[in-house]
């Protein structure tokens, strides 16, 4: 504590010229636009007549849509497989990257640099012809003599395709594994072996508890991640979610509803729900955390 | 960690494995993690290569080795849209720019006051601000739109840059805070009792010494906006406007399929920055994870 501490005064005039800039964004760009779009949630809006209250419309008009069941359907199966097959790849590879090992930086940064290209347009176009009916993937499966299909062409393996895309970005992951697995004294790991541990009891027994903060971290981030994706699914597509809607994700369809059709009551609708949604999980996570994230201190 | 001393059982400490085992064991994994490392990049390098191959090669030429060198996809995709493609780099350019300058002076200076002032309501502040990164851009997106539209900014940079400059990316408020609270505090107080005010402490003291989380946050704001395409395809509709991904998307959709090699080629030249940034920026792109994962 400083020795002025007594006779200073708080800082509130000079905290609130700092914060004067966030003070206006939180207001003008995020908590009202939050409020704003609940409000227009009840309404029916196209831009060009002023918004009409129409009570619970949007909810009884979500409840019957039909194309919003499948979307949340694909989204569902996206998140749920793609997470923690991303997840499992970043930690297994962060165990593989030994402290101290020859190369270790090389490897780090190859394999993080997909997660830095992986929600570029130019990627998702890459994709495109990698899975296409005459694309690499394909051309690759002639060599060994199998034939392929149009992967991306087939709404049976459409959806596959972009599962792998977010796979392919483990990286980022691995990166804060890799930290929080150095953050793990090396005594511990001694001391299981002179007990006579194996390395998978190790891993149950020393890793997984210790490292389980992180991995609750990291599951919390992509989950929210994986709800909020869209550029894979819009060029793979061509913004149309297809093909027969397979690709659809939650923000195309809203993205569609709100900026083709200009359907901003609904499309304000839509938004809140997947707010709600992705709030449910980040909960349901927290709930869960409980009972198998172990805290140190 | 009681557990593990309760259930497993002392055993004699074995001999250390063989030299020659473990060296073979460690060749296998550098085998293993150097294929996993082809296959990861692999799609990426057969990309490069096919912009450089003509046409009608790429879709019978799975391998990395070029018979030639075909620049030709260069020029006819630098040129395939309304303005020839550094038209739409340089737009990207400017709404970077933008955005690094908004994030650097808006997030700083909030940074500032959460770890170092004393004020009224830190607590919940900082809880808002921390909320406010969950929160998915698509509840933001329709309200937004409505006010940037009556404001008539509309296919202008403004709707990309203005919330930079106001702080809204808070992910980068909370990285530097994490940064200036890890700073000594004794630093400020001598600045304080020579007579500094809080603007010449966060200009003087506090700044120069948080160079390395504003590193950070330049190189993440380049790679995230540089990328960033929901925004901009929203924002942007006038072809004169458009951004590299809104331009290379118009692209696909104008030559679907039928010119490969020019739609490589510019996705070549607009994943260029992101490799350099990656690049140069490596060590702190990889702190800045670190420590924003952990702590």
């Amino acid at each position: 504590m400083s020795a002025l501490g007594f006779v200073r005064k708080r800082d509130d005039k000079a905290a609130y010229l700092f914060l004067l800039p966030w003070f206006a964004g939180l207001v003008l760009i995020t908590a009202g636009p939050v409020a704003a779009s609940f409000v227009l949630g009840f309404t029916d809006y196209n831009l060009i007549q002023p918004p009409r209250f129409n009570g619970l419309e949007n909810v009884t008009r979500m409840l019957g849509d039909d194309r919003l069941h499948h979307a949340l359907g694909v989204t569902f199966t996206y998140v749920l497989i793609s997470v923690p097959l991303q997840l499992a790849a970043a930690l297994g590879l962060a165990m593989l990257l030994d402290r101290g090992m020859r190369g270790l930086a090389f490897y780090r940064s190859a394999f993080y640099l997909p997660s830095l290209l992986g929600s570029s347009v130019a990627i998702a176009v890459l994709w495109r012809q990698i899975f296409g009916a005459e694309g690499l993937f394909n051309q690759f499966l002639n060599l060994f003599g199998l034939t392929g299909r149009g992967w991306i062409s087939d709404p049976d393996t459409a959806l596959s395709t972009l599962i792998v895309l977010n796979v392919w970005t483990f990286g980022a992951p691995m990166v804060i594994f890799l930290a929080g697995l150095r953050q793990i004294p090396v005594m511990y790991y001694e001391a299981a072996q002179v007990d006579g541990a194996g390395k998978f009891t190790q891993f149950r027994r020393i890793t997984l508890p210790l490292l389980s903060p992180i991995i609750f971290f990291n599951l919390v981030l992509q989950i929210i991640h994986a709800f909020q994706s869209f550029t894979q699914a819009f060029v793979v597509s061509g913004g149309t979610g297809g093909p027969s809607d397979s690709t659809m994700f939650y923000t195309l369809y809203l993205y569609q509803r709100g900026f083709h059709n200009f359907d901003m009551g609904y499309a304000s609708a839509l938004a809140w729900l997947l707010l709600i949604i992705i709030a449910a999980f980040t909960a349901l996570n927290f709930w869960a955390a409980k009972k198998w994230v172990f805290y140190d201190d | 960690m009681t557990d593990l001393k309760e259930r497993v059982t002392p055993v004699p400490i074995t001999v250390e494995a063989a030299p020659v085992r473990r060296r073979g064991r460690s060749l296998a994994k550098h085998a293993g993690l150097g294929l996993l490392t082809l296959v990861m990049l692999y799609p990426v390098l057969w990309m490069v290569v096919s912009s450089l191959r003509p046409n009608n090669v790429i879709f019978r030429s799975p391998g990395l080795i070029l018979d030639g060198l075909e620049t030709r996809n260069y020029g006819e995709g630098w040129n395939a849209l309304a303005s020839p493609f550094g038209h739409y780099l340089v737009n990207s350019a400017i709404v970077v720019l933008g955005c690094i300058i908004g994030n650097l002076v808006s997030c700083s200076m909030a940074a500032y006051a959460f770890a170092r002032l004393d004020f009224t309501g830190r607590k919940l502040w900082f809880a808002v601000m921390l909320g406010t990164i969950m929160l998915p851009i698509h509840v933001l997106i329709v309200p937004q739109y409505i006010a940037f539209s009556n404001l008539g900014w509309i296919n202008t940079f403004l709707p990309l840059i203005v919330p930079k400059l106001l702080a809204t990316d808070a992910f980068f408020v909370f990285l530097m805070v994490q940064f200036i609270r890890g700073l000594p505090k004794e630093l400020d107080e001598a600045a304080r009792i020579d007579g500094a005010g809080h603007p010449r402490i966060f200009a003087q003291v506090i700044l120069p010494l948080m160079l390395p989380a504003l590193a950070t946050t330049t190189i993440f704001t380049f790679i995230w906006t540089w990328n960033d395409f929901f925004s901009q395809l929203i924002y942007l509709t006038d072809p004169d406007m458009y951004t590299v991904p809104v331009a290379l998307r118009s692209f696909v959709d104008a030559t679907v399929s039928t010119s490969w090699g020019s739609m490589f080629a510019m996705s070549v030249v607009s994943l260029l920055p992101i490799f350099l940034a990656f690049l140069i920026g490596q060590r702190y792109l990889v702190k800045g994870i670190a420590t924003t994962g952990i702590k």
